[in-house]
């Protein structure tokens, strides 16, 4: 047991996201609230009190009529790994509430153990962490739909994106109790990347060749939001507009992206 | 000797002669070791008494009578479903399977047939080792992948012949096995308690995994939620 476990090979879980196909339906997003017991206000009309693990954006290149040109952008958390694991926020929180497991790739939030000071939420550079300012209080009857694979968070900690984890442990569990100690690609897809009828999102393991994504990264209309600071992001996006690619990121005047040499790939 | 010396002799003294300054001595280790033995009653004996309450189970169940019956152990009632999930306590369909009628001459098997079979109520059982909402448990990857005994962790139950009296913890409405009977939280058994540190002890050994970048143990959303 001990010598199996110890040359499973390490995963990296990851996204690609076509900005192309995106239709900014928001879609998305919905699936993940639902399937991770995100709560909701009454009145959601104030955006920085909204707990939204994947948010979607819209981008424009700033030009006039009729070169005016549009594009969406979803985003989850980016589950950087930084330099050996070190991603900003596991390298601030003070309470070991988040985490970067080498064995998945995925930054963990363990809702129990973090007390709410924000640090993380202040290091990431992509907003992708959300803070509980109220407990989570759901319509009648909805809380029948809850899953309950997903804790839900109480009033004071800080909430965020794993790539559906509760997912890869149940696609897990089956693969054991059919004798397998291994799931296949399809067997784990975050609820976004179901969601999307657009098929924009692309889910597998950026370290196995046979997966969609590790091609798809590979392509060279991909980049990475904000690759200069070194986070090393695991989600990817795609798109075959030059404004958009260098839109991930913050180019000085006549800087080309292609020229950058990329760190991490 | 000057009023200046008097007074420093009065105040070192306490004012008082020396009999009874030794006899206030004594005094205070007295109720010293009085209060100290008090308050390690109170902390061993009275508080944990004060801090479990205790409740009987719905129905008193005989494991070992079962285990006579059934053919596949432990997995006969407690099962794996198709999609690799554990189904745990059963529920009544599965009793009724073979208690539709009394089947033999326990009256309390005959209380259970009639509370509870004849009017399909669920029985509420109360669950020993319900873990808090913030733990993800695989009984699939310890039972199925480790090849782990149901005894490693639930003890020899099935050879129990009564239910024990369920304890919950007044405070935070978990049940007394997740710390253990024992309030100094040492164990001789495996199964002495289900604490987080017990599983993380027995992951450090078993897998060797410390792919966790914070810990160097195994990551935290192997068992959170």
């Amino acid at each position: 047991m001990k010598k199996e476990h110890n040359h499973m090979k390490n995963k990296k879980f990851g996204m690609c996201i076509d900005l192309d196909k995106c239709t900014g339906c928001g879609s998305c997003m919905v699936a993940c609230m639902s399937e991770n017991n995100v709560p909701f206000r009454e009145d959601e009309t104030d955006k920085r009190k909204s707990i939204t693990w994947i948010t979607v954006y819209k981008i424009t290149n700033n030009r006039p009529f009729p070169d005016t040109e549009v594009c969406y952008m979803p985003r989850p958390c980016m589950h950087c790994e930084g330099h050996d694991g070190h991603s900003p926020c596991v390298s601030v929180c003070p309470a070991t509430a988040t985490d970067y497991d080498m064995a998945t790739g995925i930054v963990s939030q363990i809702y129990t153990r973090c007390f709410g000071c924000r640090y993380c939420m202040g290091a990431c550079p992509y907003h992708a962490r959300y803070f509980n300012w109220w407990d989570p209080v759901w319509p009648a009857e909805m809380e029948k739909y809850l899953s309950p694979d997903v804790s839900p968070r109480m009033r004071g900690v800080v909430e965020k994106c794993n790539f559906c984890y509760s997912r890869y442990q149940r696609a897990l569990d089956k693969a054991y109790c059919e004798g397998r100690s291994d799931i296949e690609e399809d067997e784990y897809q975050t609820a976004c990347t179901q969601g999307c009828p657009a098929g924009a999102i692309t889910f597998g393991d950026l370290n196995n060749k046979s997966h969609a994504v590790y091609k798809l990264k590979k392509s060279p209309n991909a980049f990475r939001l904000l690759e200069r600071l070194g986070t090393n992001p695991k989600v990817y996006y795609l798109s075959s507009k030059e404004w958009v690619r260098k839109a991930g990121d913050n180019y000085i005047k006549g800087e080309n992206p292609k020229n950058i040499k990329k760190s991490h790939h | 000797m000057s009023k200046q010396e008097d007074k420093v002799k009065e105040i070192s003294s306490g004012n008082l002669p020396d009999d009874e300054k030794n006899e206030a001595i004594g005094f205070g280790i007295i109720f010293f070791i009085i209060g100290i033995a008090a308050s390690l009653i109170f902390g061993w004996i009275v508080f944990p008494k004060l801090l479990y309450s205790q409740k009987k189970q719905p129905v008193d169940f005989n494991h070992k009578l079962h285990m006579e019956f059934v053919d596949d152990g432990c997995e006969s009632c407690h099962f794996f479903r198709e999609d690799g999930s554990y189904s745990g306590v059963p529920k009544l369909a599965q009793c009724i399977d073979c208690h539709e009628e009394v089947q033999g001459e326990d009256p309390e098997e005959e209380r259970f047939v009639e509370e509870y079979v004849a009017k399909g109520k669920e029985v509420p059982w109360l669950i020993y080792s319900k873990q808090p909402d913030c733990v993800f448990f695989s009984h699939a990857a310890h039972v199925k992948k480790g090849g782990m005994e149901c005894k490693t962790c639930h003890g020899p139950i099935g050879e129990s012949t009564t239910l024990r009296v369920y304890e919950e913890n007044r405070v935070t409405g978990l049940s007394r096995d997740i710390w253990g009977k024992n309030i100094s939280g040492l164990n001789k058994n495996t199964w002495d308690s289900m604490k987080m540190g017990d599983c993380a002890d027995c992951h450090m050994e078993e897998t060797g995994r410390k792919s966790s970048v914070q810990t160097e143990k195994d990551g935290c959303l192997v068992c959170h939620k």
